[in-house]
């Protein structure tokens, strides 16, 4: 199906400035009209208390039920801890070539491993991270090459070592099935 | 990538098959499910795969008794284990049993990209060694280092001899002339492309900053370090780490480094544990460390350490060969990132950037390529687009740009380049200026 529109939905509080640059960004990745807006859900249903996490799975599962539908992709973003059961945190997830992901940028922060709060990184992780779990979405997998923005991070470090964008190859493969 | 490795996982809850599956096919591997161990086997008569990741506790049969099986079946096959809990003894009856390696459930994402890429590269790399016997190796993942000239098809005959190597690699030249190019291609056509390339700027961090970036730091190591954090040498485990700059570490960094390059191990600031980590080492300069050798700057141990190999990219206006293909590359580039249609440039611009210098080599062309598109007409790169020609006044500054280049420059000038002065003057932190100094080549005045 082709694709008409990204749409960038916020839970929780995000500035607005940094959401439409993230946005601008998106649209100059995959080349397709990006909206925000803002969107509330009761997140009380996803914490698991044991774990102090919220339940990544299944707020994916929520997400794809209310906004799967239709020709546009989605995005949900958090600022909560998430994890998936065998995992102990991730930053993100998306079904592969599906409708919808979800981001966070709880583990973005600086803050978070002892170090100095760095506003403008935190930028620059999450366009890295919203873009990502996007790409997915456009059915990309992880990519080797060192700079691209789908290759696969499981440390903040590891996003800071790439770019925002998408390389030659991920961007030929997206156009290729977008068409 | 020779091919996709596949995975098989078995575990009784549906919640952990679905989080295992969603992960491993993004990262690219064919993934099937298994509810218990009978399905697990069934499937295993018909089907290969390379990896099988189990649950230890399942009902009915449970994942030890699976293991001997499996292993009856196809003794080389990788089996990892998940237990729920440390059970270090069922799990080291496990690893007798012939298990690859075990897991702790709920896994660090970190542990288990880094367990299943450590195994898939042990399959992987058995079957290329098979291959290679007869294949010639081809580079990959080069599409970005362009260059026909006979001085650039050498870097490249180089790369691909030192890439199949753990040799310390050393390039040198001028600044902006692709060395952090040629080391990340130099890594991905490595055995080590599976794992991180991690990159350090030296230049751009205080002896402090240094070492607790490459060591990481224990909880409460000094202020602010309220948790503990991993350094670039255990990031870059089963990988390799570029050293940038390598020449303005501190004389007290060099000896520091040293005895990580001789033991492999080293302790993080404020620890006292030895951690090791298999890493391999690039380092690049533009300064002529054999030199700096001999006037007693750089330790002479050190020097022979990273020295086993050394390659040197020339500047580009000894490869004026490739300018018009590096043009084509830069246009596209940015036409593309600008979402612009294609421009072409004119022959009298190309003679021009053909007779030019390039202080600041590729550096400078890209960024002057970046320039002319964005003050051209949007059809064709002129000589008018291009800031080298005669007619250009100096200091009549149109874009921000070359406003906030003079200015820093100024404003280094006046502190005499003490960095930390003029960052404080320009109110940026030391590192975004040596950013802005990397950027725009910038050189004190001799
Ligand atoms: N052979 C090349 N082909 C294409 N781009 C290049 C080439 N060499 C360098 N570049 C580009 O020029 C810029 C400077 O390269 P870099 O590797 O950072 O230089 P250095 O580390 O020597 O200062 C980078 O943007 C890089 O992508
Ligand atoms: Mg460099
Ligand atoms: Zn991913
Ligand atoms: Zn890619």
């Amino acid at each position: 199906m082709k694709q008409k529109s990204i749409v960038l939905i916020s839970f929780g509080y995000f500035e607005k400035e940094l959401l439409e640059q993230v946005a601008r960004d998106v649209e100059k990745e995959f080349l397709l009209p990006t909206l925000t807006r803002e969107g509330h859900i009761d997140l009380s249903d996803f914490y698991d208390a044991a774990r102090r996490q919220y339940n990544g799975n299944l707020l994916l599962k929520l997400i794809d039920t209310q906004f799967g539908a239709g020709t546009h992709k989605t995005l949900a973003l958090f600022n909560i801890d998430l994890f998936i059961p065998i995992l102990t945190y991730i930053f993100g997830q998306a079904y592969l070539n599906g409708q919808t992901g979800i981001a966070s940028a709880f583990r973005l922060r600086n803050e978070h491993y002892g170090l100095k709060p760095n506003e403008s990184l935190l930028k620059e992780r999450f366009r890295k991270e919203v873009i990502h779990e996007l790409g997915h979405a456009f059915g990309l997998i992880h990519c080797h090459n060192t700079q691209c923005v789908m290759r696969s991070s499981t440390y903040v470090e590891d996003i800071d070592q790439k770019s925002h964008r998408l390389c030659e190859n991920c961007r030929n493969q997206i156009t290729n099935s977008t068409k | 990538m020779a091919r996709k490795v596949s995975i098989l996982i078995v575990d009784d809850e549906d919640s952990v098959r679905d989080s295992l599956y969603n992960w491993f096919i993004e990262d690219g591997y064919r993934v099937e499910c298994a509810e218990d161990a009978k399905k697990a086997l069934s499937i295993l008569e018909t089907e290969e795969f390379d990896i099988v990741l189990a649950d230890i506790k399942m009902p009915g049969m449970d994942g030890l008794e699976m293991l001997k099986r499996i292993k009856a079946i196809r003794k080389d096959s990788i089996v990892i284990i998940m237990t729920a809990f440390a059970t270090v003894n069922t799990a080291v009856q496990a690893l007798k049993d012939g298990a690859y390696d075990y897991v702790t459930k709920p896994f660090d994402p970190d542990d288990l990209s880094h367990l299943i890429r450590n195994a898939s590269k042990q399959i992987l790399l058995s079957e290329e060694n098979e291959k290679l016997k007869e294949k010639v190796v081809s580079l990959e993942n080069m599409e970005d280092l362009i260059g026909q000239s006979e001085a650039m098809q050498q870097v490249l005959r180089e790369i691909e001899s030192v890439s199949q190597s753990n040799a310390s690699v050393i390039i040198t030249g001028e600044s902006g002339t692709g060395k952090e190019l040629v080391a990340r291609a130099i890594h991905a056509n490595s055995p080590r492309r599976f794992f991180p390339m991690v990159c350090v700027h030296c230049g751009a961090l205080s002896e402090s900053l240094l070492e607790s970036e490459l060591f990481g730091h224990e909880k409460g190591a000094f202020t602010g370090a309220v948790y503990n954090r991993k350094g670039r040498f255990e990031m870059a485990d089963s990988g390799t780490i570029f050293l940038d700059e390598i020449a303005t570490i501190s004389s007290k960094m060099q000896v520091e480094l040293l005895r990580v390059l001789e033991t492999r191990s080293f302790v993080r600031v404020g620890g006292h544990k030895e951690i090791s980590s298999d890493f391999r080492v690039i380092c690049a300069t533009n300064r002529n460390l054999r030199q700096m050798v001999d006037s007693g700057e750089f330790r002479e141990d050190l020097y022979y350490r990273l020295n086993v190999v050394n390659i040197t990219v020339p500047p580009l206006r000894e490869r004026t060969d490739d300018i018009p293909l590096l043009v084509n590359h830069f246009i596209k580039k940015f036409c593309v990132a600008m979402n612009k249609p294609l421009v072409t440039i004119d022959n009298a611009a190309l003679k021009v950037l053909e007779e030019y210098s390039f202080p600041g080599n590729i550096r400078e062309l890209e960024n002057m390529i970046e320039r002319a598109i964005v003050v051209g007409n949007g059809k064709k790169i002129s000589v008018k687009d291009l800031p080298v020609t005669e007619g250009v006044a100096g200091n009549t500054f149109e874009s921000l740009t070359d406003l906030e280049k003079n200015h820093i420059t100024q404003i280094l000038n006046k502190y005499s380049w003490n960095i930390s002065a003029a960052a404080k003057a320009l109110q940026v932190d030391r590192v975004t200026l040596y950013n802005k100094i990397k950027k725009y080549d910038l050189k004190p005045a001799k």
